[in-house]
């Protein structure tokens, strides 16, 4: 969908996708044919540039057909660069501009809870918007309000547009400035699909407080020339990247375009 | 619409007015919520926050987040009030509002207290002056300014009422009571508050007041105008607008708020493409406010009757050119 669109993020998506599949797959309790379902878990997120990861899911998930991906990003599609609450199904918040998610997430999560209903909210955030302010307000406040039906999930893969996150603007220690904020805090390699499930699991389990799984992942993951560069960040492959891109995760174009015309 | 012309004596506040119909709002709709930024009792939330406590979340000094965890309460089925002071409501909050909210069509309601001059000693700072323009601007907003207690009252039942995002704007200082219990409110409809056909004043907020006692002291020599309440600034009442240009030839319009964006250029967008007729705009000159009394720099500024009467002298006289 990238190659077709011409323009999108490549890098962040990837590094999301084994923590995302494993959430949609194992983790949520949703109805891809009634997505306004009450009694569905929430996500969102927070960082909206990897909806090449959101809709796919949803896609795989049934929300809207597959062919739909190769209209991401061009003229009429309901697949807006970034994600459209009023467009997509599926899709719980619009968002894009960094540093607000996990407010909106939070919000969500204060209103079930006065509903008295056990819906989960997730929200996946990136690590270079904790160089945003309004990141910590929300920080704040989640752990404040005791919000303990809300996962955040950081995709740690230590870059941005400008370079390497340490570089550019270190948000480290991330993990003790959590737990300095009394959050949950879950570290994980985020590309182990054990260590994934497990920390939803204790997340489930925890009481009175947030969680955060700190995913500690790889940009490009699976693409050997993309894996942790960060000029990835914001860029599509060309059609040849793109069917290399393809072999190296164990698929073609060709059964890709098989599919989608299926679909 | 033609609401009898009041005496203006009695003076409340309109955060007052608010505050009272949030906590009558919240018997009758169990999904209201109200989130402020450590401002509860300065914005009047504190009726609602006493009644229901379980539905009301003091976010502290950290407005952002205010408002985007009243877009996820509204994202679970709530209707969102926050409340703080206007200048932070509006451009502290912005980009929440425009890319959270407003681009989800929310049902958020944003009510910006201590607008305009009136705020008073605070200063500059805190003196609200650009927010209905920054408000309007946003795809999905309606933006309200009551101009007394009981309108204040109507606006925030009027806000609750229609779905997606709305900004309220009120008053830190007590104001002439206008209108009464009973008046009626339309969102995006003006009240004539005077009837009159040679100069129309169209005013909103604290400048209503103004306006009519400008409409007496033009009265007295000889001059009949029209004053008309503009409670809702988006969407604008286009067609009383058009009617007031067509009869009475000449507008003056007021406004406590810089007249680049406000309230003037609503009526000036609906006018030159209608019926342009002359025009002159009171309101704050590309300036920011100071410290002082609310009235006094009401006065400093040029927000009085007298200059709203002496601009309706200037724009007859460029009528009859």
């Amino acid at each position: 969908m990238l190659v077709e669109a011409k323009s999108g993020h490549t890098g962040g998506p990837l590094s999301c996708t084994d923590f995302a599949t494993t959430l949609y797959f194992n983790v949520l309790n949703h109805d891809p044919k009634n997505p306004k379902h009450p009694d569905r878990d929430y996500v969102v997120y927070s960082i909206g540039h990897v909806t090449p990861v959101n809709y796919s899911l949803l896609a795989e998930c049934g929300y809207f057909p597959l062919r739909d991906l190769m209209t991401f990003r061009k003229l009429g599609t309901h697949l807006q660069g970034h994600p459209s609450y009023l467009d997509t199904p599926g899709v719980e918040a619009s968002t894009g501009s960094l540093g607000q998610g996990l407010s909106i997430s939070l919000g969500i999560a204060l209103g079930l809870r006065m509903d008295g209903k056990p819906n989960r909210v997730y929200c996946i955030m990136g690590d270079a918007e904790h160089q945003e302010g309004a990141t910590w307000e929300a920080v704040m406040a989640a752990a404040n309000f005791k919000v303990d039906n809300l996962c955040a999930v950081l995709d740690l893969n230590n870059a941005q547009i400008d370079g390497r996150m340490e570089e550019i603007m270190n948000i480290h220690p991330i993990a003790d400035k959590y737990r300095a904020f009394r959050w949950n805090v879950i570290e994980i390699d985020g590309h182990d699909v054990l260590q994934i499930l497990d920390a939803y699991r204790r997340a489930m389990s925890t009481k009175g407080s947030p969680t955060v799984i700190i995913a500690h992942t790889k940009m490009g993951r699976g693409v050997s020339f993309m894996e942790g560069d960060y000029k990835w960040h914001g860029n599509p492959p060309s059609p040849e990247q793109g069917e290399k891109a393809l072999s190296e995760l164990g698929t073609t174009y060709g059964i890709w375009s098989k599919r989608l015309r299926e679909s | 619409m033609i609401v009898k012309e009041g005496t203006a004596v009695e003076k409340k506040r309109t955060r007052e007015g608010f505050g009272k119909a949030l906590a009558e709002l919240g018997r009758d709709h169990p999904n209201v919520v109200v989130l402020t930024a450590d401002v509860k009792g300065s914005v009047n939330v504190n009726y609602f926050a006493d009644e229901f406590p379980s539905r009301f979340f003091n976010c502290g000094v950290a407005e952002q987040n205010m408002c985007d965890v009243a877009a996820g309460l509204s994202l679970a089925g709530k209707i969102a009030f926050i409340a703080t002071y206007g200048c932070f409501a509006s451009t502290r909050c912005l980009d929440m509002i425009r890319t959270t909210v407003c681009y989800a069509n929310l049902n958020v309601k944003i009510v910006g207290s201590h607008g305009g001059l009136l705020t008073g000693p605070d200063g500059a700072s805190h003196q609200a002056l650009e927010e209905l323009g920054l408000m309007r601007v946003l795809p999905n907003m309606k933006v309200m300014i009551p101009c007394d207690f009981w309108e204040a009252k109507r606006a925030t039942r009027a806000a609750a009422a229609t779905p997606g995002p709305c900004y309220l704007r009120l008053s830190r200082e007590s104001i002439p009571v206008l209108t009464s219990e009973d008046s009626p409110f339309t969102l995006g409809k003006g009240v004539v508050m005077r009837q009159g056909g040679d100069v129309a004043l169209v005013a909103c907020g604290v400048m209503v007041s103004e306006a009519l006692s400008a409409a007496e002291m033009l009265a007295k020599d000889g001059i009949d105008a029209r004053v008309i309440n503009i409670h809702t600034v988006k969407p604008i009442d286009s067609e009383l607008l058009i009617k007031a240009a067509a009869d009475c030839g000449a507008i003056v319009t007021a406004e406590e708020h810089q007249v680049h964006c406000g309230l003037g250029s609503a009526v000036a967008e609906v006018l030159v493409r209608s019926l342009p007729v002359p025009m002159e705009f009171i309101g704050v000159n590309d300036s920011f406010g100071m410290s002082g009394e609310g009235y006094e720099l009401l006065t400093k500024y040029g927000l009085r009757d007298t200059n709203i009467a002496s601009a309706a002298k200037k724009v007859i006289e460029r009528k009859r050119r």
